[in-house]
């Protein structure tokens, strides 16, 4: 299954130089100070984070170079950590990034469905990105909302407990432009029982 | 049914204010100067004293284990909290993190003091980016109002936490690929020994430890451990949160005694199974990795480490994931087995082959399009990874395999014959 963050090859259109944005620079020394001066290599999952953040989501070759660079590692150890970790995307997606979980506890409500909306609605296959660049839909491993299954991720938010119709229109919503509501689509607060329950 | 004045976790579902203010009102930071004047030794001792047991999966002592850290190492140490929830089924770490984050930090503050350490790493999981956030923000409020930073609680102890965001490896859920993680590698697991107590984070005496672990470790030295200990049984003591997903009509997060009995936990709090308990078809007790337990188990099994352990099962996580009779169990069990071909760090032969291996003869085995040899030499294989890795994921690749065709082999077998008959 074609996930970007599982992709071992660094994607071969080069963009522009990639430079840290002033404000992303000011947060780097700050990243930096948590951990010993002579251990700053510690920063480089939350460095990549932060160039993918600035990048549109996706890490180029030159957005790597710069972490190295910026770092003082080698690229290579860079690109290492990159590619091992999931949330690294090594090629571009689209502006919402539709993740679902397809693990047994999502599974056993529903997640197939899940999946079969996006196709339908977002007008693409799982592992690509829609022609439009609106939506690229993945289908991922657990992602620890279990009590809220099925749940899917989109860019950094959770949205959970949902069906088929709820999430139809969260991703028409999108389409649209439109605000969305984050979290339980039924209107819990967390994972408390949905309702008092009288044994 | 676990009396309302004995929960530790208040605020789980985030009916109140998580923030310092609303921590305060149910007692968090109120006496931790006094908590801190016991002294290291004293809190270890209490600790031990309340057999409270590792609630990140193995179920490890925790007082034993926050004794193995050296009292005079001439090294700095360190304390690094896993909030790497990912185990299929948990979601417990997170309801603490976003909805009582000073229960937390106030945990951390202790186990660390007793520990000697003055740094604390929370390494949280990347895609939690809600949780984070509020835990970052009780973090500034901790130092804002002097309970960590320079002379925490005004205790004399200097104190900091930092929060350190993963990015997507199950695989760092494992204390030392956590620590390769946090010092900027991909996370592959270390060979032990060196155990980290030893050699840990950049090579200092470190503690790795759960969330639920450190968040539980205040209140019970303000109750006394022998209150704790007398919740549960002996040597599964205290309280503990259950995650209950799948095929119930109220899946939720809920603290409970230790060793309640699954049905009752089902029942009681999570509305029952769906279409009734005779629709039952099997439970996974302890989160993906624990083998799954039939409904002939279920009936009776008490929800502890031990009592599970004699049912060849385990309570791991707690995440208790409900299957009913409308699931088709090779394929759920093959959905996991998916997930550790997807997570296995590629580190070890035996692991990152037979997970792969595995999940192809688990999706072959959904329409039973294999022969009835396959089933023995599936299960060998399960044996030959199991314990022949240098971390537990291998074993835990293994055993829901085992699980299955220890309750569920003739449903196998009879997808076989009926595939033979197709093509016959």
């Amino acid at each position: 299954m074609h996930h970007p963050g599982t992709n071992n090859k660094v994607y071969k259109k080069i963009n522009d130089n990639f430079e840290w944005s002033s404000e992303n620079f000011k947060k780097i020394s700050e990243i930096i100070k948590k951990y010993p001066s002579n251990r700053i290599q510690s920063a480089v999952i939350p460095l990549l984070d932060l160039a993918q953040r600035q990048n549109n989501g996706w890490l180029s070759k030159n957005s790597m170079e710069k972490v190295a660079e910026t770092l003082s590692m080698s690229y290579i150890r860079v690109l290492e950590v990159a590619t091992f970790y999931s949330m690294f995307n090594l090629e571009p997606i689209g502006k919402n990034f539709v993740q679902i979980c397809r693990t047994t506890p999502c599974w056993l409500r529903g997640s197939d469905k899940l999946s079969k909306v996006a196709q339908e609605v977002c007008e693409t296959n799982i592992g690509e990105t829609s022609d439009n660049k609106i939506f690229t839909v993945v289908e991922v491993e657990c992602l620890g909302a279990c009590c809220n299954a099925p749940m899917v991720q989109i860019n950094d938010d959770y949205y959970e407990d949902l069906d088929e119709e709820s999430f139809k229109k969260i991703l028409q919503d999108l389409k649209d432009n439109k605000s969305i509501k984050v979290g339980s689509q039924i209107g819990r607060k967390s994972s408390q029982p949905e309702r008092k329950f009288d044994a | 049914m676990l009396k309302e004045k004995d929960k530790i976790f208040k605020n789980l579902y985030g009916f109140e204010d998580w923030k310092l203010e609303g921590a305060k009102k149910r007692g968090i930071w109120s006496n931790t100067k006094e908590l801190i004047k016991m002294g290291s030794e004293k809190i270890v001792e209490e600790i031990k004293n309340s057999q409270l047991r590792g609630r990140g999966g193995a179920g490890f002592p925790a007082g034993l284990k926050w004794s193995f850290m050296p009292k005079d190492s001439g090294k700095d140490h360190y304390l690094v909290v896993n909030a790497d929830e990912s185990e299929p089924g948990t979601c417990k770490d997170r309801e603490i993190m976003r909805n009582d984050p000073h229960l937390l930090l106030e945990g951390c503050l202790v186990a660390a003091f007793a520990m000697h350490a003055h740094t604390c790493y929370i390494y949280i999981r990347g895609e939690y980016y809600s949780e984070s956030s509020n835990l970052q923000k009780a973090i500034d409020e901790a130092y804002a109002n002097n309970l960590i930073g320079k002379n925490a609680c005004g205790t004399g102890w200097d104190f900091d936490i930092y929060l350190h965001r993963g990015a997507g490896a199950y695989i760092c859920g494992e204390e030392t690929a956590l620590l390769e993680s946090l010092e900027g590698k991909k996370g592959q697991p270390r060979l032990k020994p060196p155990f980290p107590a030893g050699a840990g984070l950049y090579g200092c005496p470190t503690t790795v430890t759960n969330v639920e672990t450190i968040a539980v470790s205040p209140t019970i030295l303000r109750r006394g451990s022998k209150w704790f200990a007398n919740l549960g049984s002996a040597n599964n003591t205290g309280t503990k949160i259950f995650s209950i997903s799948g095929h119930v009509n109220n899946p939720c997060n809920v603290e409970e005694e230790m060793g309640i009995p699954l049905k009752d936990l089902i029942e009681k709090h999570a509305g029952g199974v769906i279409g009734g308990w005779e629709n039952l078809l099997a439970v996974i007790p302890g989160g993906a990795s624990v083998p799954l337990l039939p409904k002939s188990i279920c009936d009776t099994v008490k929800m502890d480490f031990d009592s599970l352990k004699e049912v060849q099962s385990g309570l791991g996580t707690a995440a208790v994931i409900v299957m009913n009779k409308s699931t088709d169990i090779v394929e759920a069990i093959a959905r996991l087995s998916h997930f550790y071909k997807h997570e296995s760090c590629g580190q070890c032969t035996p692991c990152r082959e037979g997970t792969g291996w595995m999940y192809r003869m688990m999706e072959k085995m959904i329409h039973g399009n294999v022969e009835h040899q396959d089933i023995d030499k599936i299960l060998d294989v399960t044996k030959q990874i199991e314990g022949h890795t240098i971390c537990a994921l291998g074993d835990a690749a293994a055993w829901p395999i085992q699980g299955l065709f220890r309750h569920f082999r003739p449903e196998i077998e009879k997808r076989i014959q009926e595939r033979n008959r197709r093509v016959a």
